[in-house]
Parts: structure tokens; C-alpha cells; sequence
């Protein structure tokens, strides 16, 4: 394929817009009357509303109404009304419901004011009394209580294969260990904000803050009774949202009440505190048994899950896929339970199963290696997995191989010594870890539409979304890269229900899906220009097929033979109709579902870990990354070093405190909640190894928005092992746990 | 946030004027403590007293060979002052070492002294708490406390002042001038702030209508032996799970008077006098050092979660007087 675009590094194309403040969002859109919501959060855990008392906040001036569960509208009550594209099984969380508190932080109350600040105020004198039920949100005690789903959310564990008991009496070297991985909340910079525009006659314009506009269009419809007709959501922009903006949130559901309810725009925005107030990364343990025997080969794994959800939803994810994926072994047996709590339902955060599996296995792998006495990187090269086990197919591709090589040699593993604590500087221990990761490159069914004007400007659009990717840049690549035209002629539009169906973006499938159509869309506009070149009187071009010509730099040329070509202004000029169009839809192709789709990484980690004080440091980082085709190096690069600081948060930083007395999470800032800062952020290295990948999608590309995560916290928790001799089995890894 | 009401105050004494004159009034400096806890209603005052007008932004030489820091001082023009980076290293670095750029440039130096605790608990205005609400119980006690005190505790209350500056201050021995309706008069570091007992509410011994106008440094600065040691969860903008303010006076290798004071374990920056006097005309040891370090702790106390600190605080204490004696001030 000829590249103008793909594959070249290329600046973001709202790059722009991003910096100078003229990007919007949703919380930043202005509406005639705009009135001003503040949600009002329980106290408690578990129990009743006894009495709410709105009176002191209703006797204000300005103060238009405050909603509760009393005077609530009736509108649609069912559970099936509240089900959206991300929905695990089970009856969703309707606000305002009635009184029964199900989990602290629960919105309970929506005061709405002239002003934001007389709302905020307002909201603080609505007294709550409540009849307190005994709350349970200890995990660790509730393990025994754990239940397989009647239905997983995400992928079925894989079945058993072999006889693990036995492999594991016969391995010569093996490991039982428990690895845990706290709760973990989203934290994007932009908070969750709906502005709810009242058009009148019941129509709404809804400005709002998620993955995918029209799950919140047919979730407000479906809530409401209302026609899609009536209901418009719009998203241009969000500031970050890791998953956290999949599921429609209670802000969206509040906004919408209180603007059909008062007739007027309301606009709701949850505050910092209120972030760790819905889904989160669960809290999960795993069990692991592994042996290998005496030759280094995998033997027996044996993954036993338990994960945390709520008690009105079955949330799981893919947490026992991953040994399949990475690990040829003819024993295995994987399980996942679900532990019910008092806490909201925990929703996919970046990589959701991934990061948590990944982590626990390439450490538990890494242990074995030590046992078996092989290095960690060669353990891995001697149990190389040639298919998927889970579901028995080969890979469509894949060059973790070379990942392997390109990272050592540029990390410097060869010069690694084994024994733990062998390296060290003054006061600092030094390790150095490894682990592997992969990611499924999934595509879905997508819809795209194209124009292109008699001016020679292209207009690509899909209901998709930019979470901060590079959506709008790649997009706009792979369509100039089709019709030949210069970016700067190519707009891409996303973020309104209005546009061709797309779904949620999530799961690193965005540029496969809609890229694939975007892709197809403009092929159709490149037949009818074909077309158009062959009705000029003597073409040039009167023979060739679709296949023989290159659209490059403003024209349509023959391959072959580029001096004959056809101008596009002209042909432009020429037709009658104003404009040309192509409108698709796509899907993966059949001979794709023959294949296991994943992409892979490598990832080198270096520590300085403080002999006496346990403080850690991670100097050096290398991931090397088989993405298949690379459309932009620069927004790819963005995307796998976002992946790898998020690694090292998840190995030393991130963790939601559950304090068990008051069934609260208590560290609900981001003063408490750490995530790593720029000083934390030494060395990085991203390398993106070749991967040709004819079957994956008609692009070639496999998404990279979580496989730059998946490997990055084991390869720390290794290299700390490394420096210190110290296996600490529980993240975040911090310096108590370490002395 | 609630309503208040606002007035600027011109100088000192229109300062202390106002700050009697009106209910529940607050002085408010750079805001950043102060403002953030009104947003969610731990804080609310019915006045504030913006004292940023007053002349107090100053650093100057005391008779007595010291240096006098204006309150309004920011915490980052402290820190970059010459004589202060010169004179008070131990005081510049650990300024540095606390919240970031942008918010040292707003802070000043006499609201850090009365920041208040980063107890998790304490800014969630859904959960008892003593300080916060008198009489409403401690949910750190039984709760989360891996960051909170293990000196100097109380059945009440058991959080930390957050403060690094403070730390510095205690070791050099700083004195706090402050003027109220009856005049003025100044606090020893060491008297300023208090511990928790049975009145966790009151933080310091400034009284509500005392405005803070200077902090004076004593002539002796421990220029060349000093470190500012601090353990956080992260490299920056994360508060001090144990901070060590350590300076020598060195006779050779044999130290004439040892300084230390530990910042993250206790309601107020805690100093032990009979623990330094222990290193007076003694080596420079690791043996010495550890010596002290124990004394240091004796009687800590852990509540689950912050046990580690004990002995974090005792290694780190080591540490921040092998670095002082090395000079390795900035490592
Ligand atoms: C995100 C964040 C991170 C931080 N990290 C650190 C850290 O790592 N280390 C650290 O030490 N600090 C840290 N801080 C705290 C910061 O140092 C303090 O907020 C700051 O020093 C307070 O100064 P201010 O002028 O803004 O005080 P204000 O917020 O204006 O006031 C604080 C209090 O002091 C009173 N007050 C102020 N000036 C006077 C005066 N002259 N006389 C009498 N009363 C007065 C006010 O009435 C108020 O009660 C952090 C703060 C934030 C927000
Ligand atoms: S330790 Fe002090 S500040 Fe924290 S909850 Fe207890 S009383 Fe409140």
C-alpha cells in the first residue's frame, strides 16, 4: 500500500483547539437559562432514607427544586430500562429510585439552583436522617461466600484441560502463591459532566461526558420513554475517561430529570470526591499453582480468581484469558468468582482483567522461573506460545519474538545476573525485571459516511469517540490516505448521535472498527471518482480497474504508469451532482474469526530500591511493542508511554482505601489518591517491532490503547524482587511492605 | 461552600480590628489551605480577613545575626531567597521538598505553620471525626492510619501536621512573632504547636485573634551539616510519611551539637533535646547514630496500618545524620 499518511508521523489534527481552550467540554457548554445541579451523596453504606429534609436548601432564593427519591417523577421504574451497551448482568443502578441505600457515596439527592455556587451551598443544608443496615465491604471475609455468575459479563473461563493435580506432583519445579490488586479508581482529569440543553417540545440536546454517544442517547431514551428523535447527545471532546466514561453515569441521568422536569437546561457536574463514587478497577486476589518440569516447560497452571462486585450487578472481566494466550500448557485450570458487596459495581478500567491477570501471572512466572533456576527472559522464550489455547486457533500474527530481541538488546538484559541483590549502587539496590503482555486486537461493527465536496474537501464522519487517543488524527490519516488529499482538506467528525452508528470506544478497537469503515466509506468515493474519470472523453484511465490505480496528491493515476492520471479538481468540477458520497457499514471478516487476534509486548523494567527506607524508584523503562501496523508513531508512542506511566501507578501507586467500619472508600482525592507525577517518569523507551497482519482487519492495525499497561506493573514488581530478594504479592507496592 | 463575608485589612492592626470585630472570622493568606477547606465544608467561616495587603513580605536581618521572614512571605521566595538558600539550607530544601511550584508561589509562610491535618478522615465531612467535630470520635484509631502519628497521640485523635517547613523551622529553632489585641509576643516552634489530648480541634497555641507577622530565624544556621530527608509515596506533590530535619555543629569528627527533628509522626514537629544531647561531643557513627535513633522513638505507639513507621522513623533518622555529617544535604 502506497503511505501519504499511514505510517508517518503526524501532530494531532485538534492539537490545536486542545491547547488554546477552543476544544469544548461537556461541562462547557453555554445554554440560555442554564441552571445548575449539585448532587447531594449518602453517608452511608447500606440502609434506608428515613426522612431527607430539602426545606433549609429550598428556602433560598434561587433555589429551583431539589430531587429526591420523594418527589421523583414516574417515569420508567424497570430494570430493563436502565440496561446501556456496557451493562454486566443484573438489575442496573437506577438513581433516585426509592430509599433504600445501596452503597456510600450513592447519589440521593439533586439540588438545583440559579448559580453553581448557590447549589453547592444548598446541597449542604438538605439533611439526611437514615435507618443504618450493617453494611459488608470486606473482601478478604467474604471470599468463602464467593459464586461462580450464572452469566460472565466478559469471556466464559476457558475450560480445564488435563489433570493439574498430578502434572503438579510430577513438576520438578513449581509455586503456590496469592497475588492481590487493590481497588482502583479512573481518575481522568476531565470530572463527569452532562449539560442538558431543553430545545422545548420535549426535545433534548445533551451535552455530555462519554465513551460513546449513542449509549447515552438510547440509555436517556429507554430511562425516559423518550424517541431517539427527541434526544441528541453530543461529545466532542473528553478530557480522559480509561473506561470510566463506558456506562452512562447518574450526572447524565439527574441532568436529563431536572431539565424535563423544569423545562429549562440544567447542567450537572460531579465533583472530584464524587469520581470515586461509581465503577471502579475491583479489588481482586488470585490463587496460583505452577510447575514446570525439569527441562523448564510449563506443566501445570492452575488461576484462581476472585473478583469484587456489587450486589445488584455481576460485574467480571477477562482476568483467567491470559495463560491461554501466553503460555503453551496441557494442564490448566482456570476459575473466577465473584465476591458481592455493599459497593457500587465496579466498571472495565484500562485493560480491565488484563492489568490485574497479567500482572499476577508474569509474576507468578517469573517465580517459577527462579525456581527452575532459568532466566526469566528465557523461560519465556522456551514456553512460547505458537496459538491460543483457550479457543485452539493460531495467530493471525505475531512477532513477540522479535519484541523479545529489539527489548533485550536495548534495555542490555544480557548483561543481567541472576541472583537477586547481586547489583548495587551506594545505598540503592538495583533490579532488573521482565514481563510479557498481549491484548486482544478486536474489531467490531462500525458505520461511516464520506463526502467529498466539489471543493475537493472531505468530510468523514461516525458516532465514535476521542478519549484523548488520536481518534480525529488517525481518522483523518487513513481518509487522506485514500483519496490522496492533504490533511488539511480531511475533516473527521465523531461525538454526535447523529452521525453513522458506532460503538462504545473501548477495548482498543477504535482504529480497527471504524477505522475499517472509514476506510471502505472512502472507497466508495474513490469508485465514483474512478468512475467520473472514465467518462472524460479519452481518459487516461478508461481500462484500469479500482485495483490498478493510486490516488496520490491530488489525483488518480494509473500504477503502472503514473503520467497518466486525472486531475480530482477537474473531475470535481465536472459532476453534476455537488458532491460525492460513500456511506458503509463494516464488520471483521469471516476468515478473522478463524484466527486469535491479539497484540503483544515486551517490557524491560529497571529499579533503584533504598536498602533501608524501601523507597523505590523505576529508572528505566523499555517496552517493545508487536501492534501490527503503526498508522501514527507519534500518537502510537503517545498512547504505549500513557500505557507505561499507568503501569508504574498500578506496580507502586494506585489503590482505593476501603475503610470496612464506615463501608466507604476513604481516600477519595487526588491529594490521597496517587498517581504517578512527572518526577516519577525517568527513562522511557517505546519500540514498535514490524508485524504485517493480512487478516486482523483491512487495515492491518491492532489497537494500542492497553496492551502499553498490561505488562509494565509485573515487570517492576519483578525488578524489586530483583533488587531486593523480596517478593511483595500485594500491589501498590510501597515502601512499608519493603523494610 | 457557604456565604461570608469579606474585608481587606490595610496593616497589622487593621488586621487584628477586623478579625475581633467579626463572628467566626478567619484570616485568609494565600488561600490554599484554607479556601480548599471551605469548598467541602470542614471549614466555615463567617468572615474572612484578607490579609495579603500587608506589608509583612519581607526577609530581613535581625539584630541579633539572625533573619526575619515576612508571614506573607511565599513559601518559594523563602526558598529562593539568597541568604536563606545560603544561610538555611536546611530550611530552603525543605520547603522545596513540599507541594509543588504552583502552589508554593501562593502559599505563604505563615499559613503553612497553621495547615491544617491531611488525616483522610478529617476531609470527609460524613465521618466522625474529633478534630473536625468535637466529641464525634476518631474513625482514624480504628480506621485507616497507615499515614497518621505514632508519637504524641491521644485516645482522640492520632493525626499528623503535614507541614516540611515546620520541620526545619524546629530544628533551627525559629521563633513565631505574633501580634492580638493585647500586643505583641512571640512563641517558641517548639510551643507553637500542640498535641492532640483531650482538644485535637485546636492545632496551635496561636489564639483566633493573633495574627502571625513574622518567623525569626536564630544566627546559627547549620549551613554545612544539614539534610532534609523526606519519605513520601511518591516523588512529589505527596506529604511526608516520615520527614528527618537533621543538622550537625562538627568539631572535626567530633560533633558539638546535634539537631533533629521528625516530621510526619506526630500533631506537631517533634523534637526530643535529651535524645540530641545524647550525640554532644560524640563520633559520627552509624552505632551513635542509631543510638539516638532508638531514643528518639521510645514510647512510639502504632495503630495498625502505621506500625512501619517506628521503625521507618528510626532508620530514616540514621540515614538524614549520616548524610548531614557527609554533607549530602541535597541527596
Ligand atoms: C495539593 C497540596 C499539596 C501540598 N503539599 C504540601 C507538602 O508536601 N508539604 C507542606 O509542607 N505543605 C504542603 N501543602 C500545604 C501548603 O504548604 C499550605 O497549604 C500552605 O502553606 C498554606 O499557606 P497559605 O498562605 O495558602 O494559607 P491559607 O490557606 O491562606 O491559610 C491557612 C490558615 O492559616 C491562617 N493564616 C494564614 N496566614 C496567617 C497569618 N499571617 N496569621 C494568622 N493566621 C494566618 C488562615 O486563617 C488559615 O486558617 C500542600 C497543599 C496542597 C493544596
Ligand atoms: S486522627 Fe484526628 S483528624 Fe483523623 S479522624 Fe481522628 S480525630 Fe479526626
Amino acid at each position: 500500500m502506497k503511505t501519504d499518511q499511514i505510517g508517518k508521523e503526524r501532530n494531532r489534527v485538534d492539537g490545536k483547539a486542545k491547547v488554546t481552550g477552543e476544544a469544548k467540554y461537556a461541562a462547557e457548554f453555554d445554554a440560555e437559562k442554564l441552571a445548575y445541579g449539585v448532587v447531594v451523596s449518602s453517608g452511608i453504606a447500606k440502609g434506608k432514607i428515613k426522612r431527607i429534609d430539602t426545606s433549609k436548601a429550598l428556602a433560598l432564593d434561587g433555589v429551583l427544586q431539589v430531587f429526591t427519591h420523594e418527589n421523583r417523577p414516574g417515569y420508567m421504574w424497570l430494570d430493563k430500562n436502565y440496561k446501556d451497551d456496557d451493562a454486566p448482568p443484573g438489575s442496573p443502578f437506577r438513581p433516585l429510585y426509592d430509599s433504600e441505600v445501596q452503597f456510600s457515596m450513592q447519589p440521593i439527592a439533586l439540588v438545583v439552583a440559579e448559580t453553581f455556587e448557590l447549589a453547592r451551598y444548598a446541597a449542604m443544608l438538605v439533611e439526611v436522617e437514615y435507618e443504618e443496615a450493617e453494611h459488608d465491604t470486606d473482601f478478604e471475609s467474604n471470599l468463602e461466600q464467593a459464586y461462580e455468575p450464572k452469566e460472565y459479563k466478559a469471556t466464559e473461563p476457558p475450560k480445564p484441560r488435563g489433570d493439574v493435580d498430578q502434572a503438579l506432583a510430577e513438576a520438578s519445579a513449581r509455586i503456590e502463591e496469592t497475588y492481590t490488586h487493590p481497588a482502583e479508581h479512573h481518575n481522568p482529569m476531565e470530572m463527569h459532566a452532562s449539560t442538558a440543553v431543553w430545545e422545548g417540545d420535549g426535545k433534548l440536546t445533551v451535552y455530555d461526558k462519554i465513551q460513546g454517544v449513542q449509549n447515552s442517547q438510547q440509555y436517556i431514551a429507554s430511562a425516559f420513554g423518550m424517541s431517539k428523535d427527541e434526544v441528541r447527545v453530543i461529545s466532542p471532546f473528553v478530557g480522559g475517561a480509561f473506561g470510566s466514561g463506558l456506562r452512562p453515569q447518574y450526572q447524565l441521568f439527574l441532568a436529563v430529570l431536572a431539565a424535563r422536569e423544569l423545562q429549562r437546561s440544567v447542567r450537572v457536574v460531579m465533583t472530584r470526591q464524587q469520581m470515586f463514587s461509581f465503577g471502579h478497577r475491583p479489588k481482586t486476589l488470585q490463587r496460583f499453582k505452577l510447575g514446570a518440569d525439569t527441562g523448564g516447560k510449563l506443566q501445570a497452571l492452575q488461576q484462581e480468581v476472585y473478583g469484587e462486585t456489587s450486589k445488584f450487578e455481576d460485574y467480571s472481566e477477562d482476568v483467567v484469558l491470559w495463560p491461554g494466550v501466553l503460555y503453551p500448557c496441557d494442564n490448566t485450570k482456570l476459575t473466577h468468582k465473584l465476591v458481592a458487596l455493599d459497593v457500587y459495581t465496579p466498571l472495565d478500567m484500562r485493560a480491565p482483567g488484563g492489568t490485574t491477570g497479567i500482572y499476577a501471572l508474569e509474576c507468578a512466572i517469573d517465580e517459577l522461573a527462579y525456581k527452575a533456576g532459568i532466566d526469566p527472559l528465557e523461560f519465556r522464550k522456551k514456553n512460547y506460545s505458537e496459538k491460543d489455547q483457550n479457543e485452539d486457533k493460531p495467530f493471525s500474527s505475531k512477532e513477540l519474538r522479535e519484541c523479545y530481541r529489539q527489548g533485550a538488546d536495548k534495555f542490555g538484559w544480557a548483561k543481567r545476573r541472576m541472583e537477586p541483590r547481586s547489583m548495587k549502587e551506594g545505598h540503592q539496590l538495583i533490579g532488573w525485571g521482565f514481563a510479557q503482555g498481549a491484548w486482544e486486537a478486536n474489531q467490531a461493527e462500525a458505520s461511516a459516511k464520506a463526502v467529498l465536496s466539489k471543493e475537493g474537501k472531505l468530510t468523514v464522519s461516525s458516532a465514535t469517540a476521542d478519549i484523548g487517543t488520536g481518534t480525529y488524527t488517525v481518522m483523518t490519516q487513513i481518509a487522506a490516505e485514500a483519496l490522496g488529499l492533504p490533511l488539511e482538506d480531511v475533516t473527521f467528525k465523531l461525538g454526535d448521535s447523529d452521525l453513522p452508528k458506532a460503538p462504545l470506544e473501548g477495548g482498543s478497537k477504535t482504529v480497527a472498527t471504524v477505522g475499517s469503515a472509514v476506510k471502505k466509506a472512502c472507497e466508495q468515493v474513490q469508485e465514483k471518482l474512478l468512475k467520473l474519470a472514465q467518462q472524460q472523453p479519452d481518459s487516461p484511465l478508461a481500462e484500469a480497474k479500482l485495483e490498478e490505480v493510486d490516488f496520490s496528491e491530488g489525483k488518480i493515476s494509473l500504477k503502472r504508469d503514473a503520467s497518466k492520471s486525472v486531475q480530482l479538481q477537474d473531475l470535481l468540477e465536472q459532476s453534476d451532482n455537488g458532491s460525492l458520497e460513500g456511506e458503509v457499514s463494516t464488520k471483521p471478516s469471516d476468515e478473522s474469526k478463524e484466527y486469535a487476534r491479539y497484540a503483544h509486548s515486551a517490557v524491560f523494567a529497571e529499579v533503584k530500591v533504598d536498602e533501608d527506607l524501601g523507597t523505590v524508584k523505576v529508572t528505566r523503562l523499555v517496552t517493545a511493542v508487536a501492534g501490527g501496523r503503526i498508522v501514527n508513531p507519534k500518537t502510537a508512542r503517545s498512547q504505549i508511554l500513557g500505557g507505561m506511566v499507568w503501569g508504574m501507578g498500578v506496580a507502586l501507586h494506585e489503590h482505593t482505601v476501603m475503610d470496612n467500619n464506615l463501608g466507604r472508600f476513604i481516600n477519595h482525592d487526588l491529594d490521597k489518591y496517587h498517581v504517578p507525577v512527572n518526577a516519577d517518569v525517568q527513562e522511557m523507551e517505546v519500540i514498535f517491532v514490524e508485524e504485517k497482519d493480512e487478516v486482523v482487519n483491512p487495515l492491518g492495525v491492532k489497537g494500542l490503547g492497553e496492551i502499553g499497561v498490561v505488562g509494565v506493573a509485573p515487570a517492576i514488581a519483578n525488578a524489586i524482587f530483583h533488587a531486593t530478594g523480596k517478593r511483595v504479592r500485594e500491589l501498590p507496592i510501597t515502601m512499608d511492605k519493603l523494610l | 461552600m457557604r456565604p461570608f463575608t469579606y474585608t481587606r485589612a490595610t496593616d497589622v492592626n487593621s488586621a487584628v480590628q477586623e478579625i475581633t470585630r467579626h463572628e467566626k472570622a478567619k484570616f485568609v493568606a494565600g488561600g490554599t489551605n484554607l479556601l480548599d477547606l471551605m469548598k467541602i465544608d470542614v471549614m466555615a467561616p463567617q468572615h474572612l480577613v484578607d490579609i495579603t495587603r500587608i506589608a509583612l513580605k519581607t526577609i530581613e536581618e535581625t539584630a541579633d545575626g539572625g533573619l526575619r521572614l515576612g508571614a506573607l512571605v511565599t513559601n518559594n521566595d523563602t526558598a529562593y531567597h539568597e541568604q536563606v538558600e545560603k544561610r538555611y539550607p536546611l530550611l530552603s530544601h525543605a520547603i522545596l521538598a513540599g507541594a509543588t511550584g504552583q502552589l508554593r508561589n501562593m502559599a505563604t509562610d505563615g499559613g503553612n505553620l497553621l495547615q491544617r491535618t491531611r488525616c483522610y478522615y478529617f476531609y470527609d465531612t460524613q465521618t466522625p471525626c474529633n478534630k473536625r467535630e468535637p466529641g464525634s470520635g476518631c474513625s482514624a484509631i480504628k480506621g485507616y492510619n497507615r499515614d497518621l502519628a505514632i508519637l504524641g497521640t491521644s485516645e482522640h485523635c492520632i493525626a499528623t501536621h503535614p507541614s516540611d517547613m515546620c520541620v526545619a523551622l524546629a530544628a533551627l529553632e525559629a521563633s513565631i512573632n505574633v501580634t492580638g489585641p493585647n500586643g505583641d509576643r512571640v512563641i517558641p516552634i517548639a510551643d507553637f504547636h500542640r498535641l492532640p489530648g483531650d482538644t485535637p480541634h485546636i492545632d496551635t497555641n496561636l489564639q483566633e485573634d493573633e495574627i502571625i507577622t513574622s518567623i525569626d530565624l536564630p544566627a546559627k544556621g547549620f549551613a554545612e551539616h544539614y539534610t532534609y530527608l523526606k519519605l513520601r509515596d511518591r516523588a512529589s506533590y505527596a506529604f511526608a510519611i516520615i520527614s528527618v530535619a537533621a543538622a550537625l555543629d562538627m568539631d572535626g569528627d567530633t560533633i558539638k551539637e546535634a539537631r533533629i527533628a521528625l516530621g510526619g509522626v506526630a500533631h506537631k514537629p517533634w523534637r526530643k533535646p535529651a535524645a540530641e544531647a545524647m550525640l554532644q561531643g560524640q563520633q559520627a557513627t552509624r552505632e551513635n547514630f542509631q543510638k539516638v535513633a532508638e531514643a528518639y522513638l521510645e514510647g512510639a505507639k502504632g495503630y495498625g496500618d502505621n506500625d512501619f513507621k517506628i521503625e521507618l522513623a528510626k532508620r530514616a533518622i540514621v540515614r538524614a545524620l549520616e548524610q548531614a555529617f557527609n554533607k549530602e544535604g541535597a541527596a
